[in-house]
């Protein structure tokens, strides 16, 4: 399938090398976003992309660098073609770098074809919206951020935060329902530590979920202009796998804030006019060429979710990175560093966490008739509470009403049975919307007016509805 | 012809292009890539290129039009799926499967089609610029009247009878020659001329009572929908594309999520029209310009929207057009001016970024049409706009709300409460309001700017208390400012808060007056029993409180009767204890 050209265009005429970019004497014939191969005197090999052409020259970014580059004595080789990932359903269980080469010590992978990296866009009209929940078996996101396939949702985390041990939560559970050979997982590494990346592959084994995964890995330590192309690896497997294979592709991308600082540093080489904190003007672009592969198409079997991972900088959500993010993704589930400190697992913090898909993904045949209300009316009591909690660190709790210092209880209570839950405790969508009706049996039956009545009378404990013991979170 | 002479993303600098105009299409390389020219110096033309370039070489071909960007206006718009250049996207999901090829042509009407023509002039009539000469009745909904396009005139020589013909056979001949077909082309960026200017004075009625009621829009007006990521901009807009009571809705998705276009399109396939029950679908027009289809596009995007709106204009219709979102838009021309090495105004946006948002905005208005039958028509503009960091002094957001009439500002607090819509009460304005007085007073009651100020001074006075209750807390409050809190609380939560996904989706000027008035009727029977000695504590836990709360959920049709037994609750007297 691969088309190959009869000549590859040869050049040693080079001129400039700084940071990650080369320049060339011109090159009749050079095609823009081509990929190059930079031979070293030594006759090592190393790859690279035209970003710019003219008559009298043009511009390679190298990944890897241009540390050991001679002028003198490197040819730069034309290949004719776009960067493309070779790819087979053998990529199963494999593991790979950041350039998409096996690390796992297995066989190369004989490609049934080779895919542009950078994809190519769907048809907005051949989109199928999507609706179908995705139970992952956390109370925070099933309940009040319901996540559905095809849908791109990000992590907003911070330094520290235990976002690793939420993925993997979300890998191991949201896998497990009764999808069987359906689903596989993309994990792309980007720039993360080693020990997170062994701590992601650990827990894909411990689950046996390794077989049904693909990870592009690129650590801390690999070049940095190599993340440009990680993520790009890991969504074209996915599609791959989605479109061709008709898989429900997950795609986990970590972290996200180190693609950025790439894309930045490629920028500041390039010396382009910055954009806000020294980030290029395009980044929204850049992130929705990628983050936009999420999907699923109309008469096809497959799908593509991605969850991207990205830690704030000092945690905050105005900074260009998960700003940029959130205008691209289908909402985002934020973690919060309060309740951590609070000693709360998950910590989701559900006010800045949003699923925009989710009205799609509930109600009556998808998880239950009565999850619309539920949700609607967790949120306007936690937040009734929290109002609350502001005030009456002021003025105590005394100046509050009785009806007032229900609503602060219901706060915690709802932080400490909802919210929080054990790494490897999997409820499903009916316990945890009976917690809820568990919760709103302190409230004033009055004041439920989000819920219609009828649900009301057939889920309400004081209704004698069909109330189940609901697991206490620990 | 020319040659390229540089390749730097979507910019290509060609030679050999003398004779070429400014924002003159071209056609790029072996796969013949849509450009247009923007710069011109010697024989060296500078194009920004509307597809991915990867693969274009030094020296590719580089091939003249002799035409700006045009759209094709004629029968066949209604129901469509456009791309940013006017491709019909259906037509391209079944010739070429569901991904999006370079360099691949689709004709923006349908070819084949036959439209049932009724002849309007006879032989011998004179004709001029916007004269109906016949009609086609497009879908149920929407009649397509066939003018006579704006640079032409003549006697007719000919008119076809009654009959069925295609986009691309003559329906009249002029004396001069001239073919007169039912499609005929316009460049975007050129307005279409009409008659005379008029000053709004129709309420845009749009079902969201924040805006009709509060803050109402009117027909050809211009307003803003800012708001930091996840307030709701998007849902917003696809309010206002479903339940504006106008003749034609255009949906621009600019540089947005692909997912949510698909939903939109989805669910205006399944909703039907508030008055006629038809659906939605045949009364709207798409573009969809997703963030992953080429960036320069979005500009193209937005002209060809605002282009196809005057031409229905200037049939004399109302015309809704929503753009989500110009900030897309926006950024692509930074990152256009960048590549050109532009010197850059303020956050590296160009400094023409006022100019080129005012020539988009400036488009819309309410005219009286050119030619014969006399018809007035309108152009609505809202666009939503995406400050980075929820930050509204940032440059898009103020050239922005330097043009516009209405904001409509949304709230990051009040999304994260669930508050939705998430407009607020406290920012946002309406600069239409004395003009759409006179259309509440004719069409629903005469009191409605009366009721509406006086909402607005209670959720007002409910801010500064809150202030209040901060440092002291609510029980140290007098019992009338209690009473302030209450009520306010009443028109957030049982007026403002409206679902876009219930029965309350849509709320008549009708159904929206009588709410506020039974609020209103509510708060002046609790001042009264507050004078009697009741204690605000009780009258909020008054059966009836909760009954208001749900008047939302009664629908439209029935709720003037359905209101009638909550006045009558509240005539009889409320009895405490």
């Amino acid at each position: 399938m691969k088309r190959r050209q009869l000549y590859v265009i040869e050049t040693k005429g080079l001129r400039e090398a700084k940071g990650s970019i080369l320049i060339t004497e011109g090159v009749p014939g050079a095609r823009f976003d081509e990929v190059v191969e930079v031979v070293l005197a030594s006759g090592e090999p190393k790859l690279g992309r035209v970003i710019e052409v003219a008559e009298d020259f043009s511009v390679i970014q190298v990944f890897g660098g241009v540390g050991d580059i001679d002028l003198g004595g490197c040819r730069v080789r034309f290949k004719g073609e776009t960067l493309k990932l070779p790819v087979s359903s053998d990529m199963l269980g494999r593991i790979f770098n950041g350039r998409g080469e096996p690390i796992d010590g297995g066989p190369k992978i004989i490609p049934e074809d080779y895919l542009d990296i950078n994809g190519e866009p769907i048809n907005p009209a051949a989109r199928e919206p999507p609706s179908e929940f995705i139970e992952t078996g956390i109370s925070a996101i099933d309940g009040l951020n319901s996540l559905v396939r095809g849908q791109k949702l990000p992590i907003f985390s911070g330094a520290g935060l235990p976002h690793n041990r939420v993925v993997a939560q979300i890998i191991r559970q949201a896998a497990v329902r009764g999808e069987g050979e359906g689903f596989a997982v993309v994990f792309g590494a980007v720039g993360v530590s080693y020990d997170d990346a062994a701590f992601f592959m650990r827990s894909l084994e411990e689950t046996g979920g390794l077989e049904r995964t693909v990870a592009f890995i690129n650590t801390a330590s690999d070049p940095t202009i190599e993340r440009i192309v990680t993520p790009r690896l890991a969504l074209s497997a996915a599609e791959f796998l989605a479109w061709r294979e008709g898989l429900q592709a997950l795609v986990i991308l970590a972290d996200m804030t180190n693609y950025c600082e790439a894309l930045r540093e490629l920028s500041a080489m390039r010396e382009e006019v910055p954009g806000r904190r020294g980030y290029p003007g395009y980044m929204y672009t850049d992130l929705a060429t990628m983050y936009e592969r999420a999907g699923r198409i109309s008469g096809r079997k497959g799908s593509v979710t991605i969850m991207p991972v990205l830690t704030m900088p000092d945690d905050d959500i105005t900074h260009p990175i998960p700003d940029l993010t959130g205008y691209i993704t289908e909402g985002q589930l934020v973690l919060s560093r309060g309740l951590e400190r609070k000693g709360i697992y998950p910590p989701m913090d559900v006010f800045l966490s949003l699923s925009r898909m989710m009205k799609e993904g509930i109600g009556p045949g998808k998880t239950r008739e009565d999850h619309r209300g539920v949700f609607m009316q967790l949120y306007a009591a936690y937040s009734e509470g929290n109002y609350l909690r502001e005030i009456s660190t002021i003025v105590g709790t005394e100046s509050l009403t009785e009806r007032d210092r229900i609503y602060l209880k219901f706060a915690d209570e709802f932080e400490r049975r909802f919210i929080s839950q054990g790494e490897f405790e999997r409820r499903d969508i009916e316990t945890t919307l009976d917690i809820a009706w568990d919760l709103f049996s302190m409230l004033p039956e009055g004041d439920l007016k989000l819920i219609p009545e009828e649900f009301i009378e057939k889920y309400h404990p004081a209704h004698g509805g069909r109330r189940r013991v609901a697991a206490e979170a620990h | 012809m020319g040659r390229i002479w540089k390749v730097s993303g979507p910019i290509v600098v060609a030679d050999g292009m003398r004779g070429s105009r400014i924002h003159e299409v071209v056609e790029v390389g072996e796969q013949r890539l849509l450009g247009e020219i923007i710069g011109l110096e010697g024989d060296r033309a500078t194009i920004q290129v509307y597809e991915d370039t990867s693969g274009l070489r030094v020296g590719d071909e580089v091939l003249g039009s002799g035409k700006p960007l045009v759209a094709e206006l004629g029968p066949g718009l209604i129901g469509s799926i456009y791309d940013g250049l006017q491709k019909a996207l259906i037509s391209l999901k079944e010739d070429l499967g569901p991904f999006l090829k370079r360099g691949v042509k689709a004709k923006a009407l349908n070819r084949e089609r036959r439209w049932h023509f009724v002849p309007r002039v006879k032989r011998g009539d004179f004709v001029k610029g916007g004269d109906v000469i016949g009609v086609v009745q497009e879908t149920p909904l929407v009649e397509h009247r066939i003018m006579i396009p704006p640079d032409v005139r003549g006697t007719v020589r000919e008119v076809r009878g009654e009959g069925d013909y295609t986009v691309d056979e003559y329906v009249a001949i002029l004396d001069g020659g001239q073919e007169i077909r039912m499609a005929h082309e316009w460049p975007v960026r050129r307005p279409r001329p009409y008659a005379s200017r008029l000053d709004p004075s129709n309420l845009l009625v749009t079902g969201m009572r924040i805006m009709d009621y509060m803050f109402p829009m009117a027909l050809g007006g211009k307003g803003a929908i800012p708001g930091g990521f996840g307030t709701g901009k998007t849902v917003a807009l696809q309010q206002l594309a479903r339940w504006a009571q106008t003749h034609v809705n255009i949906y621009i998705g600019c540089g947005e999520r692909g997912n949510e276009m698909a939903d939109v399109l989805k669910s205006f396939l399944e909703l039907k029209e508030p008055k006629t029950g038809r659906p939605l679908m045949e009364k709207e027009i798409f573009i969809a310009n997703t963030s992953n289809m080429p960036v320069v596009a979005r500009e193209a995007s937005v002209f060809l929207g605002i282009t196809m709106a005057e031409y229905f204009r200037d049939m004399g219709y109302d015309v809704l057009l929503v753009a989500d979102s110009t900030s897309r838009w926006a950024e692509a021309m930074r990152e256009i001016g960048g590549r050109l090495e532009e010197m850059p105004g303020e956050e590296g946006f160009p400094a023409y970024l006022g100019s080129s948002l005012s020539s988009f905005y400036e488009r819309s208005g309410r005219v009286r049409c050119l030619g014969n039958p006399e018809r007035i028509g309108s152009v609505t503009v809202v666009g939503a706009v995406s400050p980075p960091g929820a930050d509204f002094s940032e440059p898009v957001t103020q050239n922005t709300l330097r043009i516009v009439e209405a904001l409509y500002s949304l709230d990051v607090a009040l999304a994260n409460r669930r508050h939705f819509p998430a407009i607020s009460w406290l920012s946002s304005y309406s600069l239409y309001v004395d003009d759409v007085e006179e259309w509440w007073r004719a069409n629903v009651g005469p009191e409605w700017k009366e009721m509406r100020n006086r909402a607005l001074k209670i959720l007002q006075e409910e801010a500064e208390l809150q202030e209040i209750v901060r440092l002291v807390g609510p029980e140290a409050l007098p019992e009338r400012d209690k009473l302030t809190l209450l009520i306010a609380r009443m028109i957030r939560e049982d007026f403002l808060m409206q679902s876009a996904y219930t029965v309350d989706t849509y709320c008549s000027p009708k159904k929206a007056h009588l709410m506020m008035r039974t609020i209103m009727a509510f708060y002046d029977k609790a001042q009264r029993m507050m004078e009697a000695g009741a204690q605000v504590r009780e009258i909020q836990g008054l059966p009836i409180v909760a009954r208001i709360a749900r008047m939302k959920e009664i629908p439209n049709e029935v709720f003037e009767e359905r209101i009638e037994e909550i006045w009558a609750e509240l005539e009889e007297g409320l009895v405490i204890g």
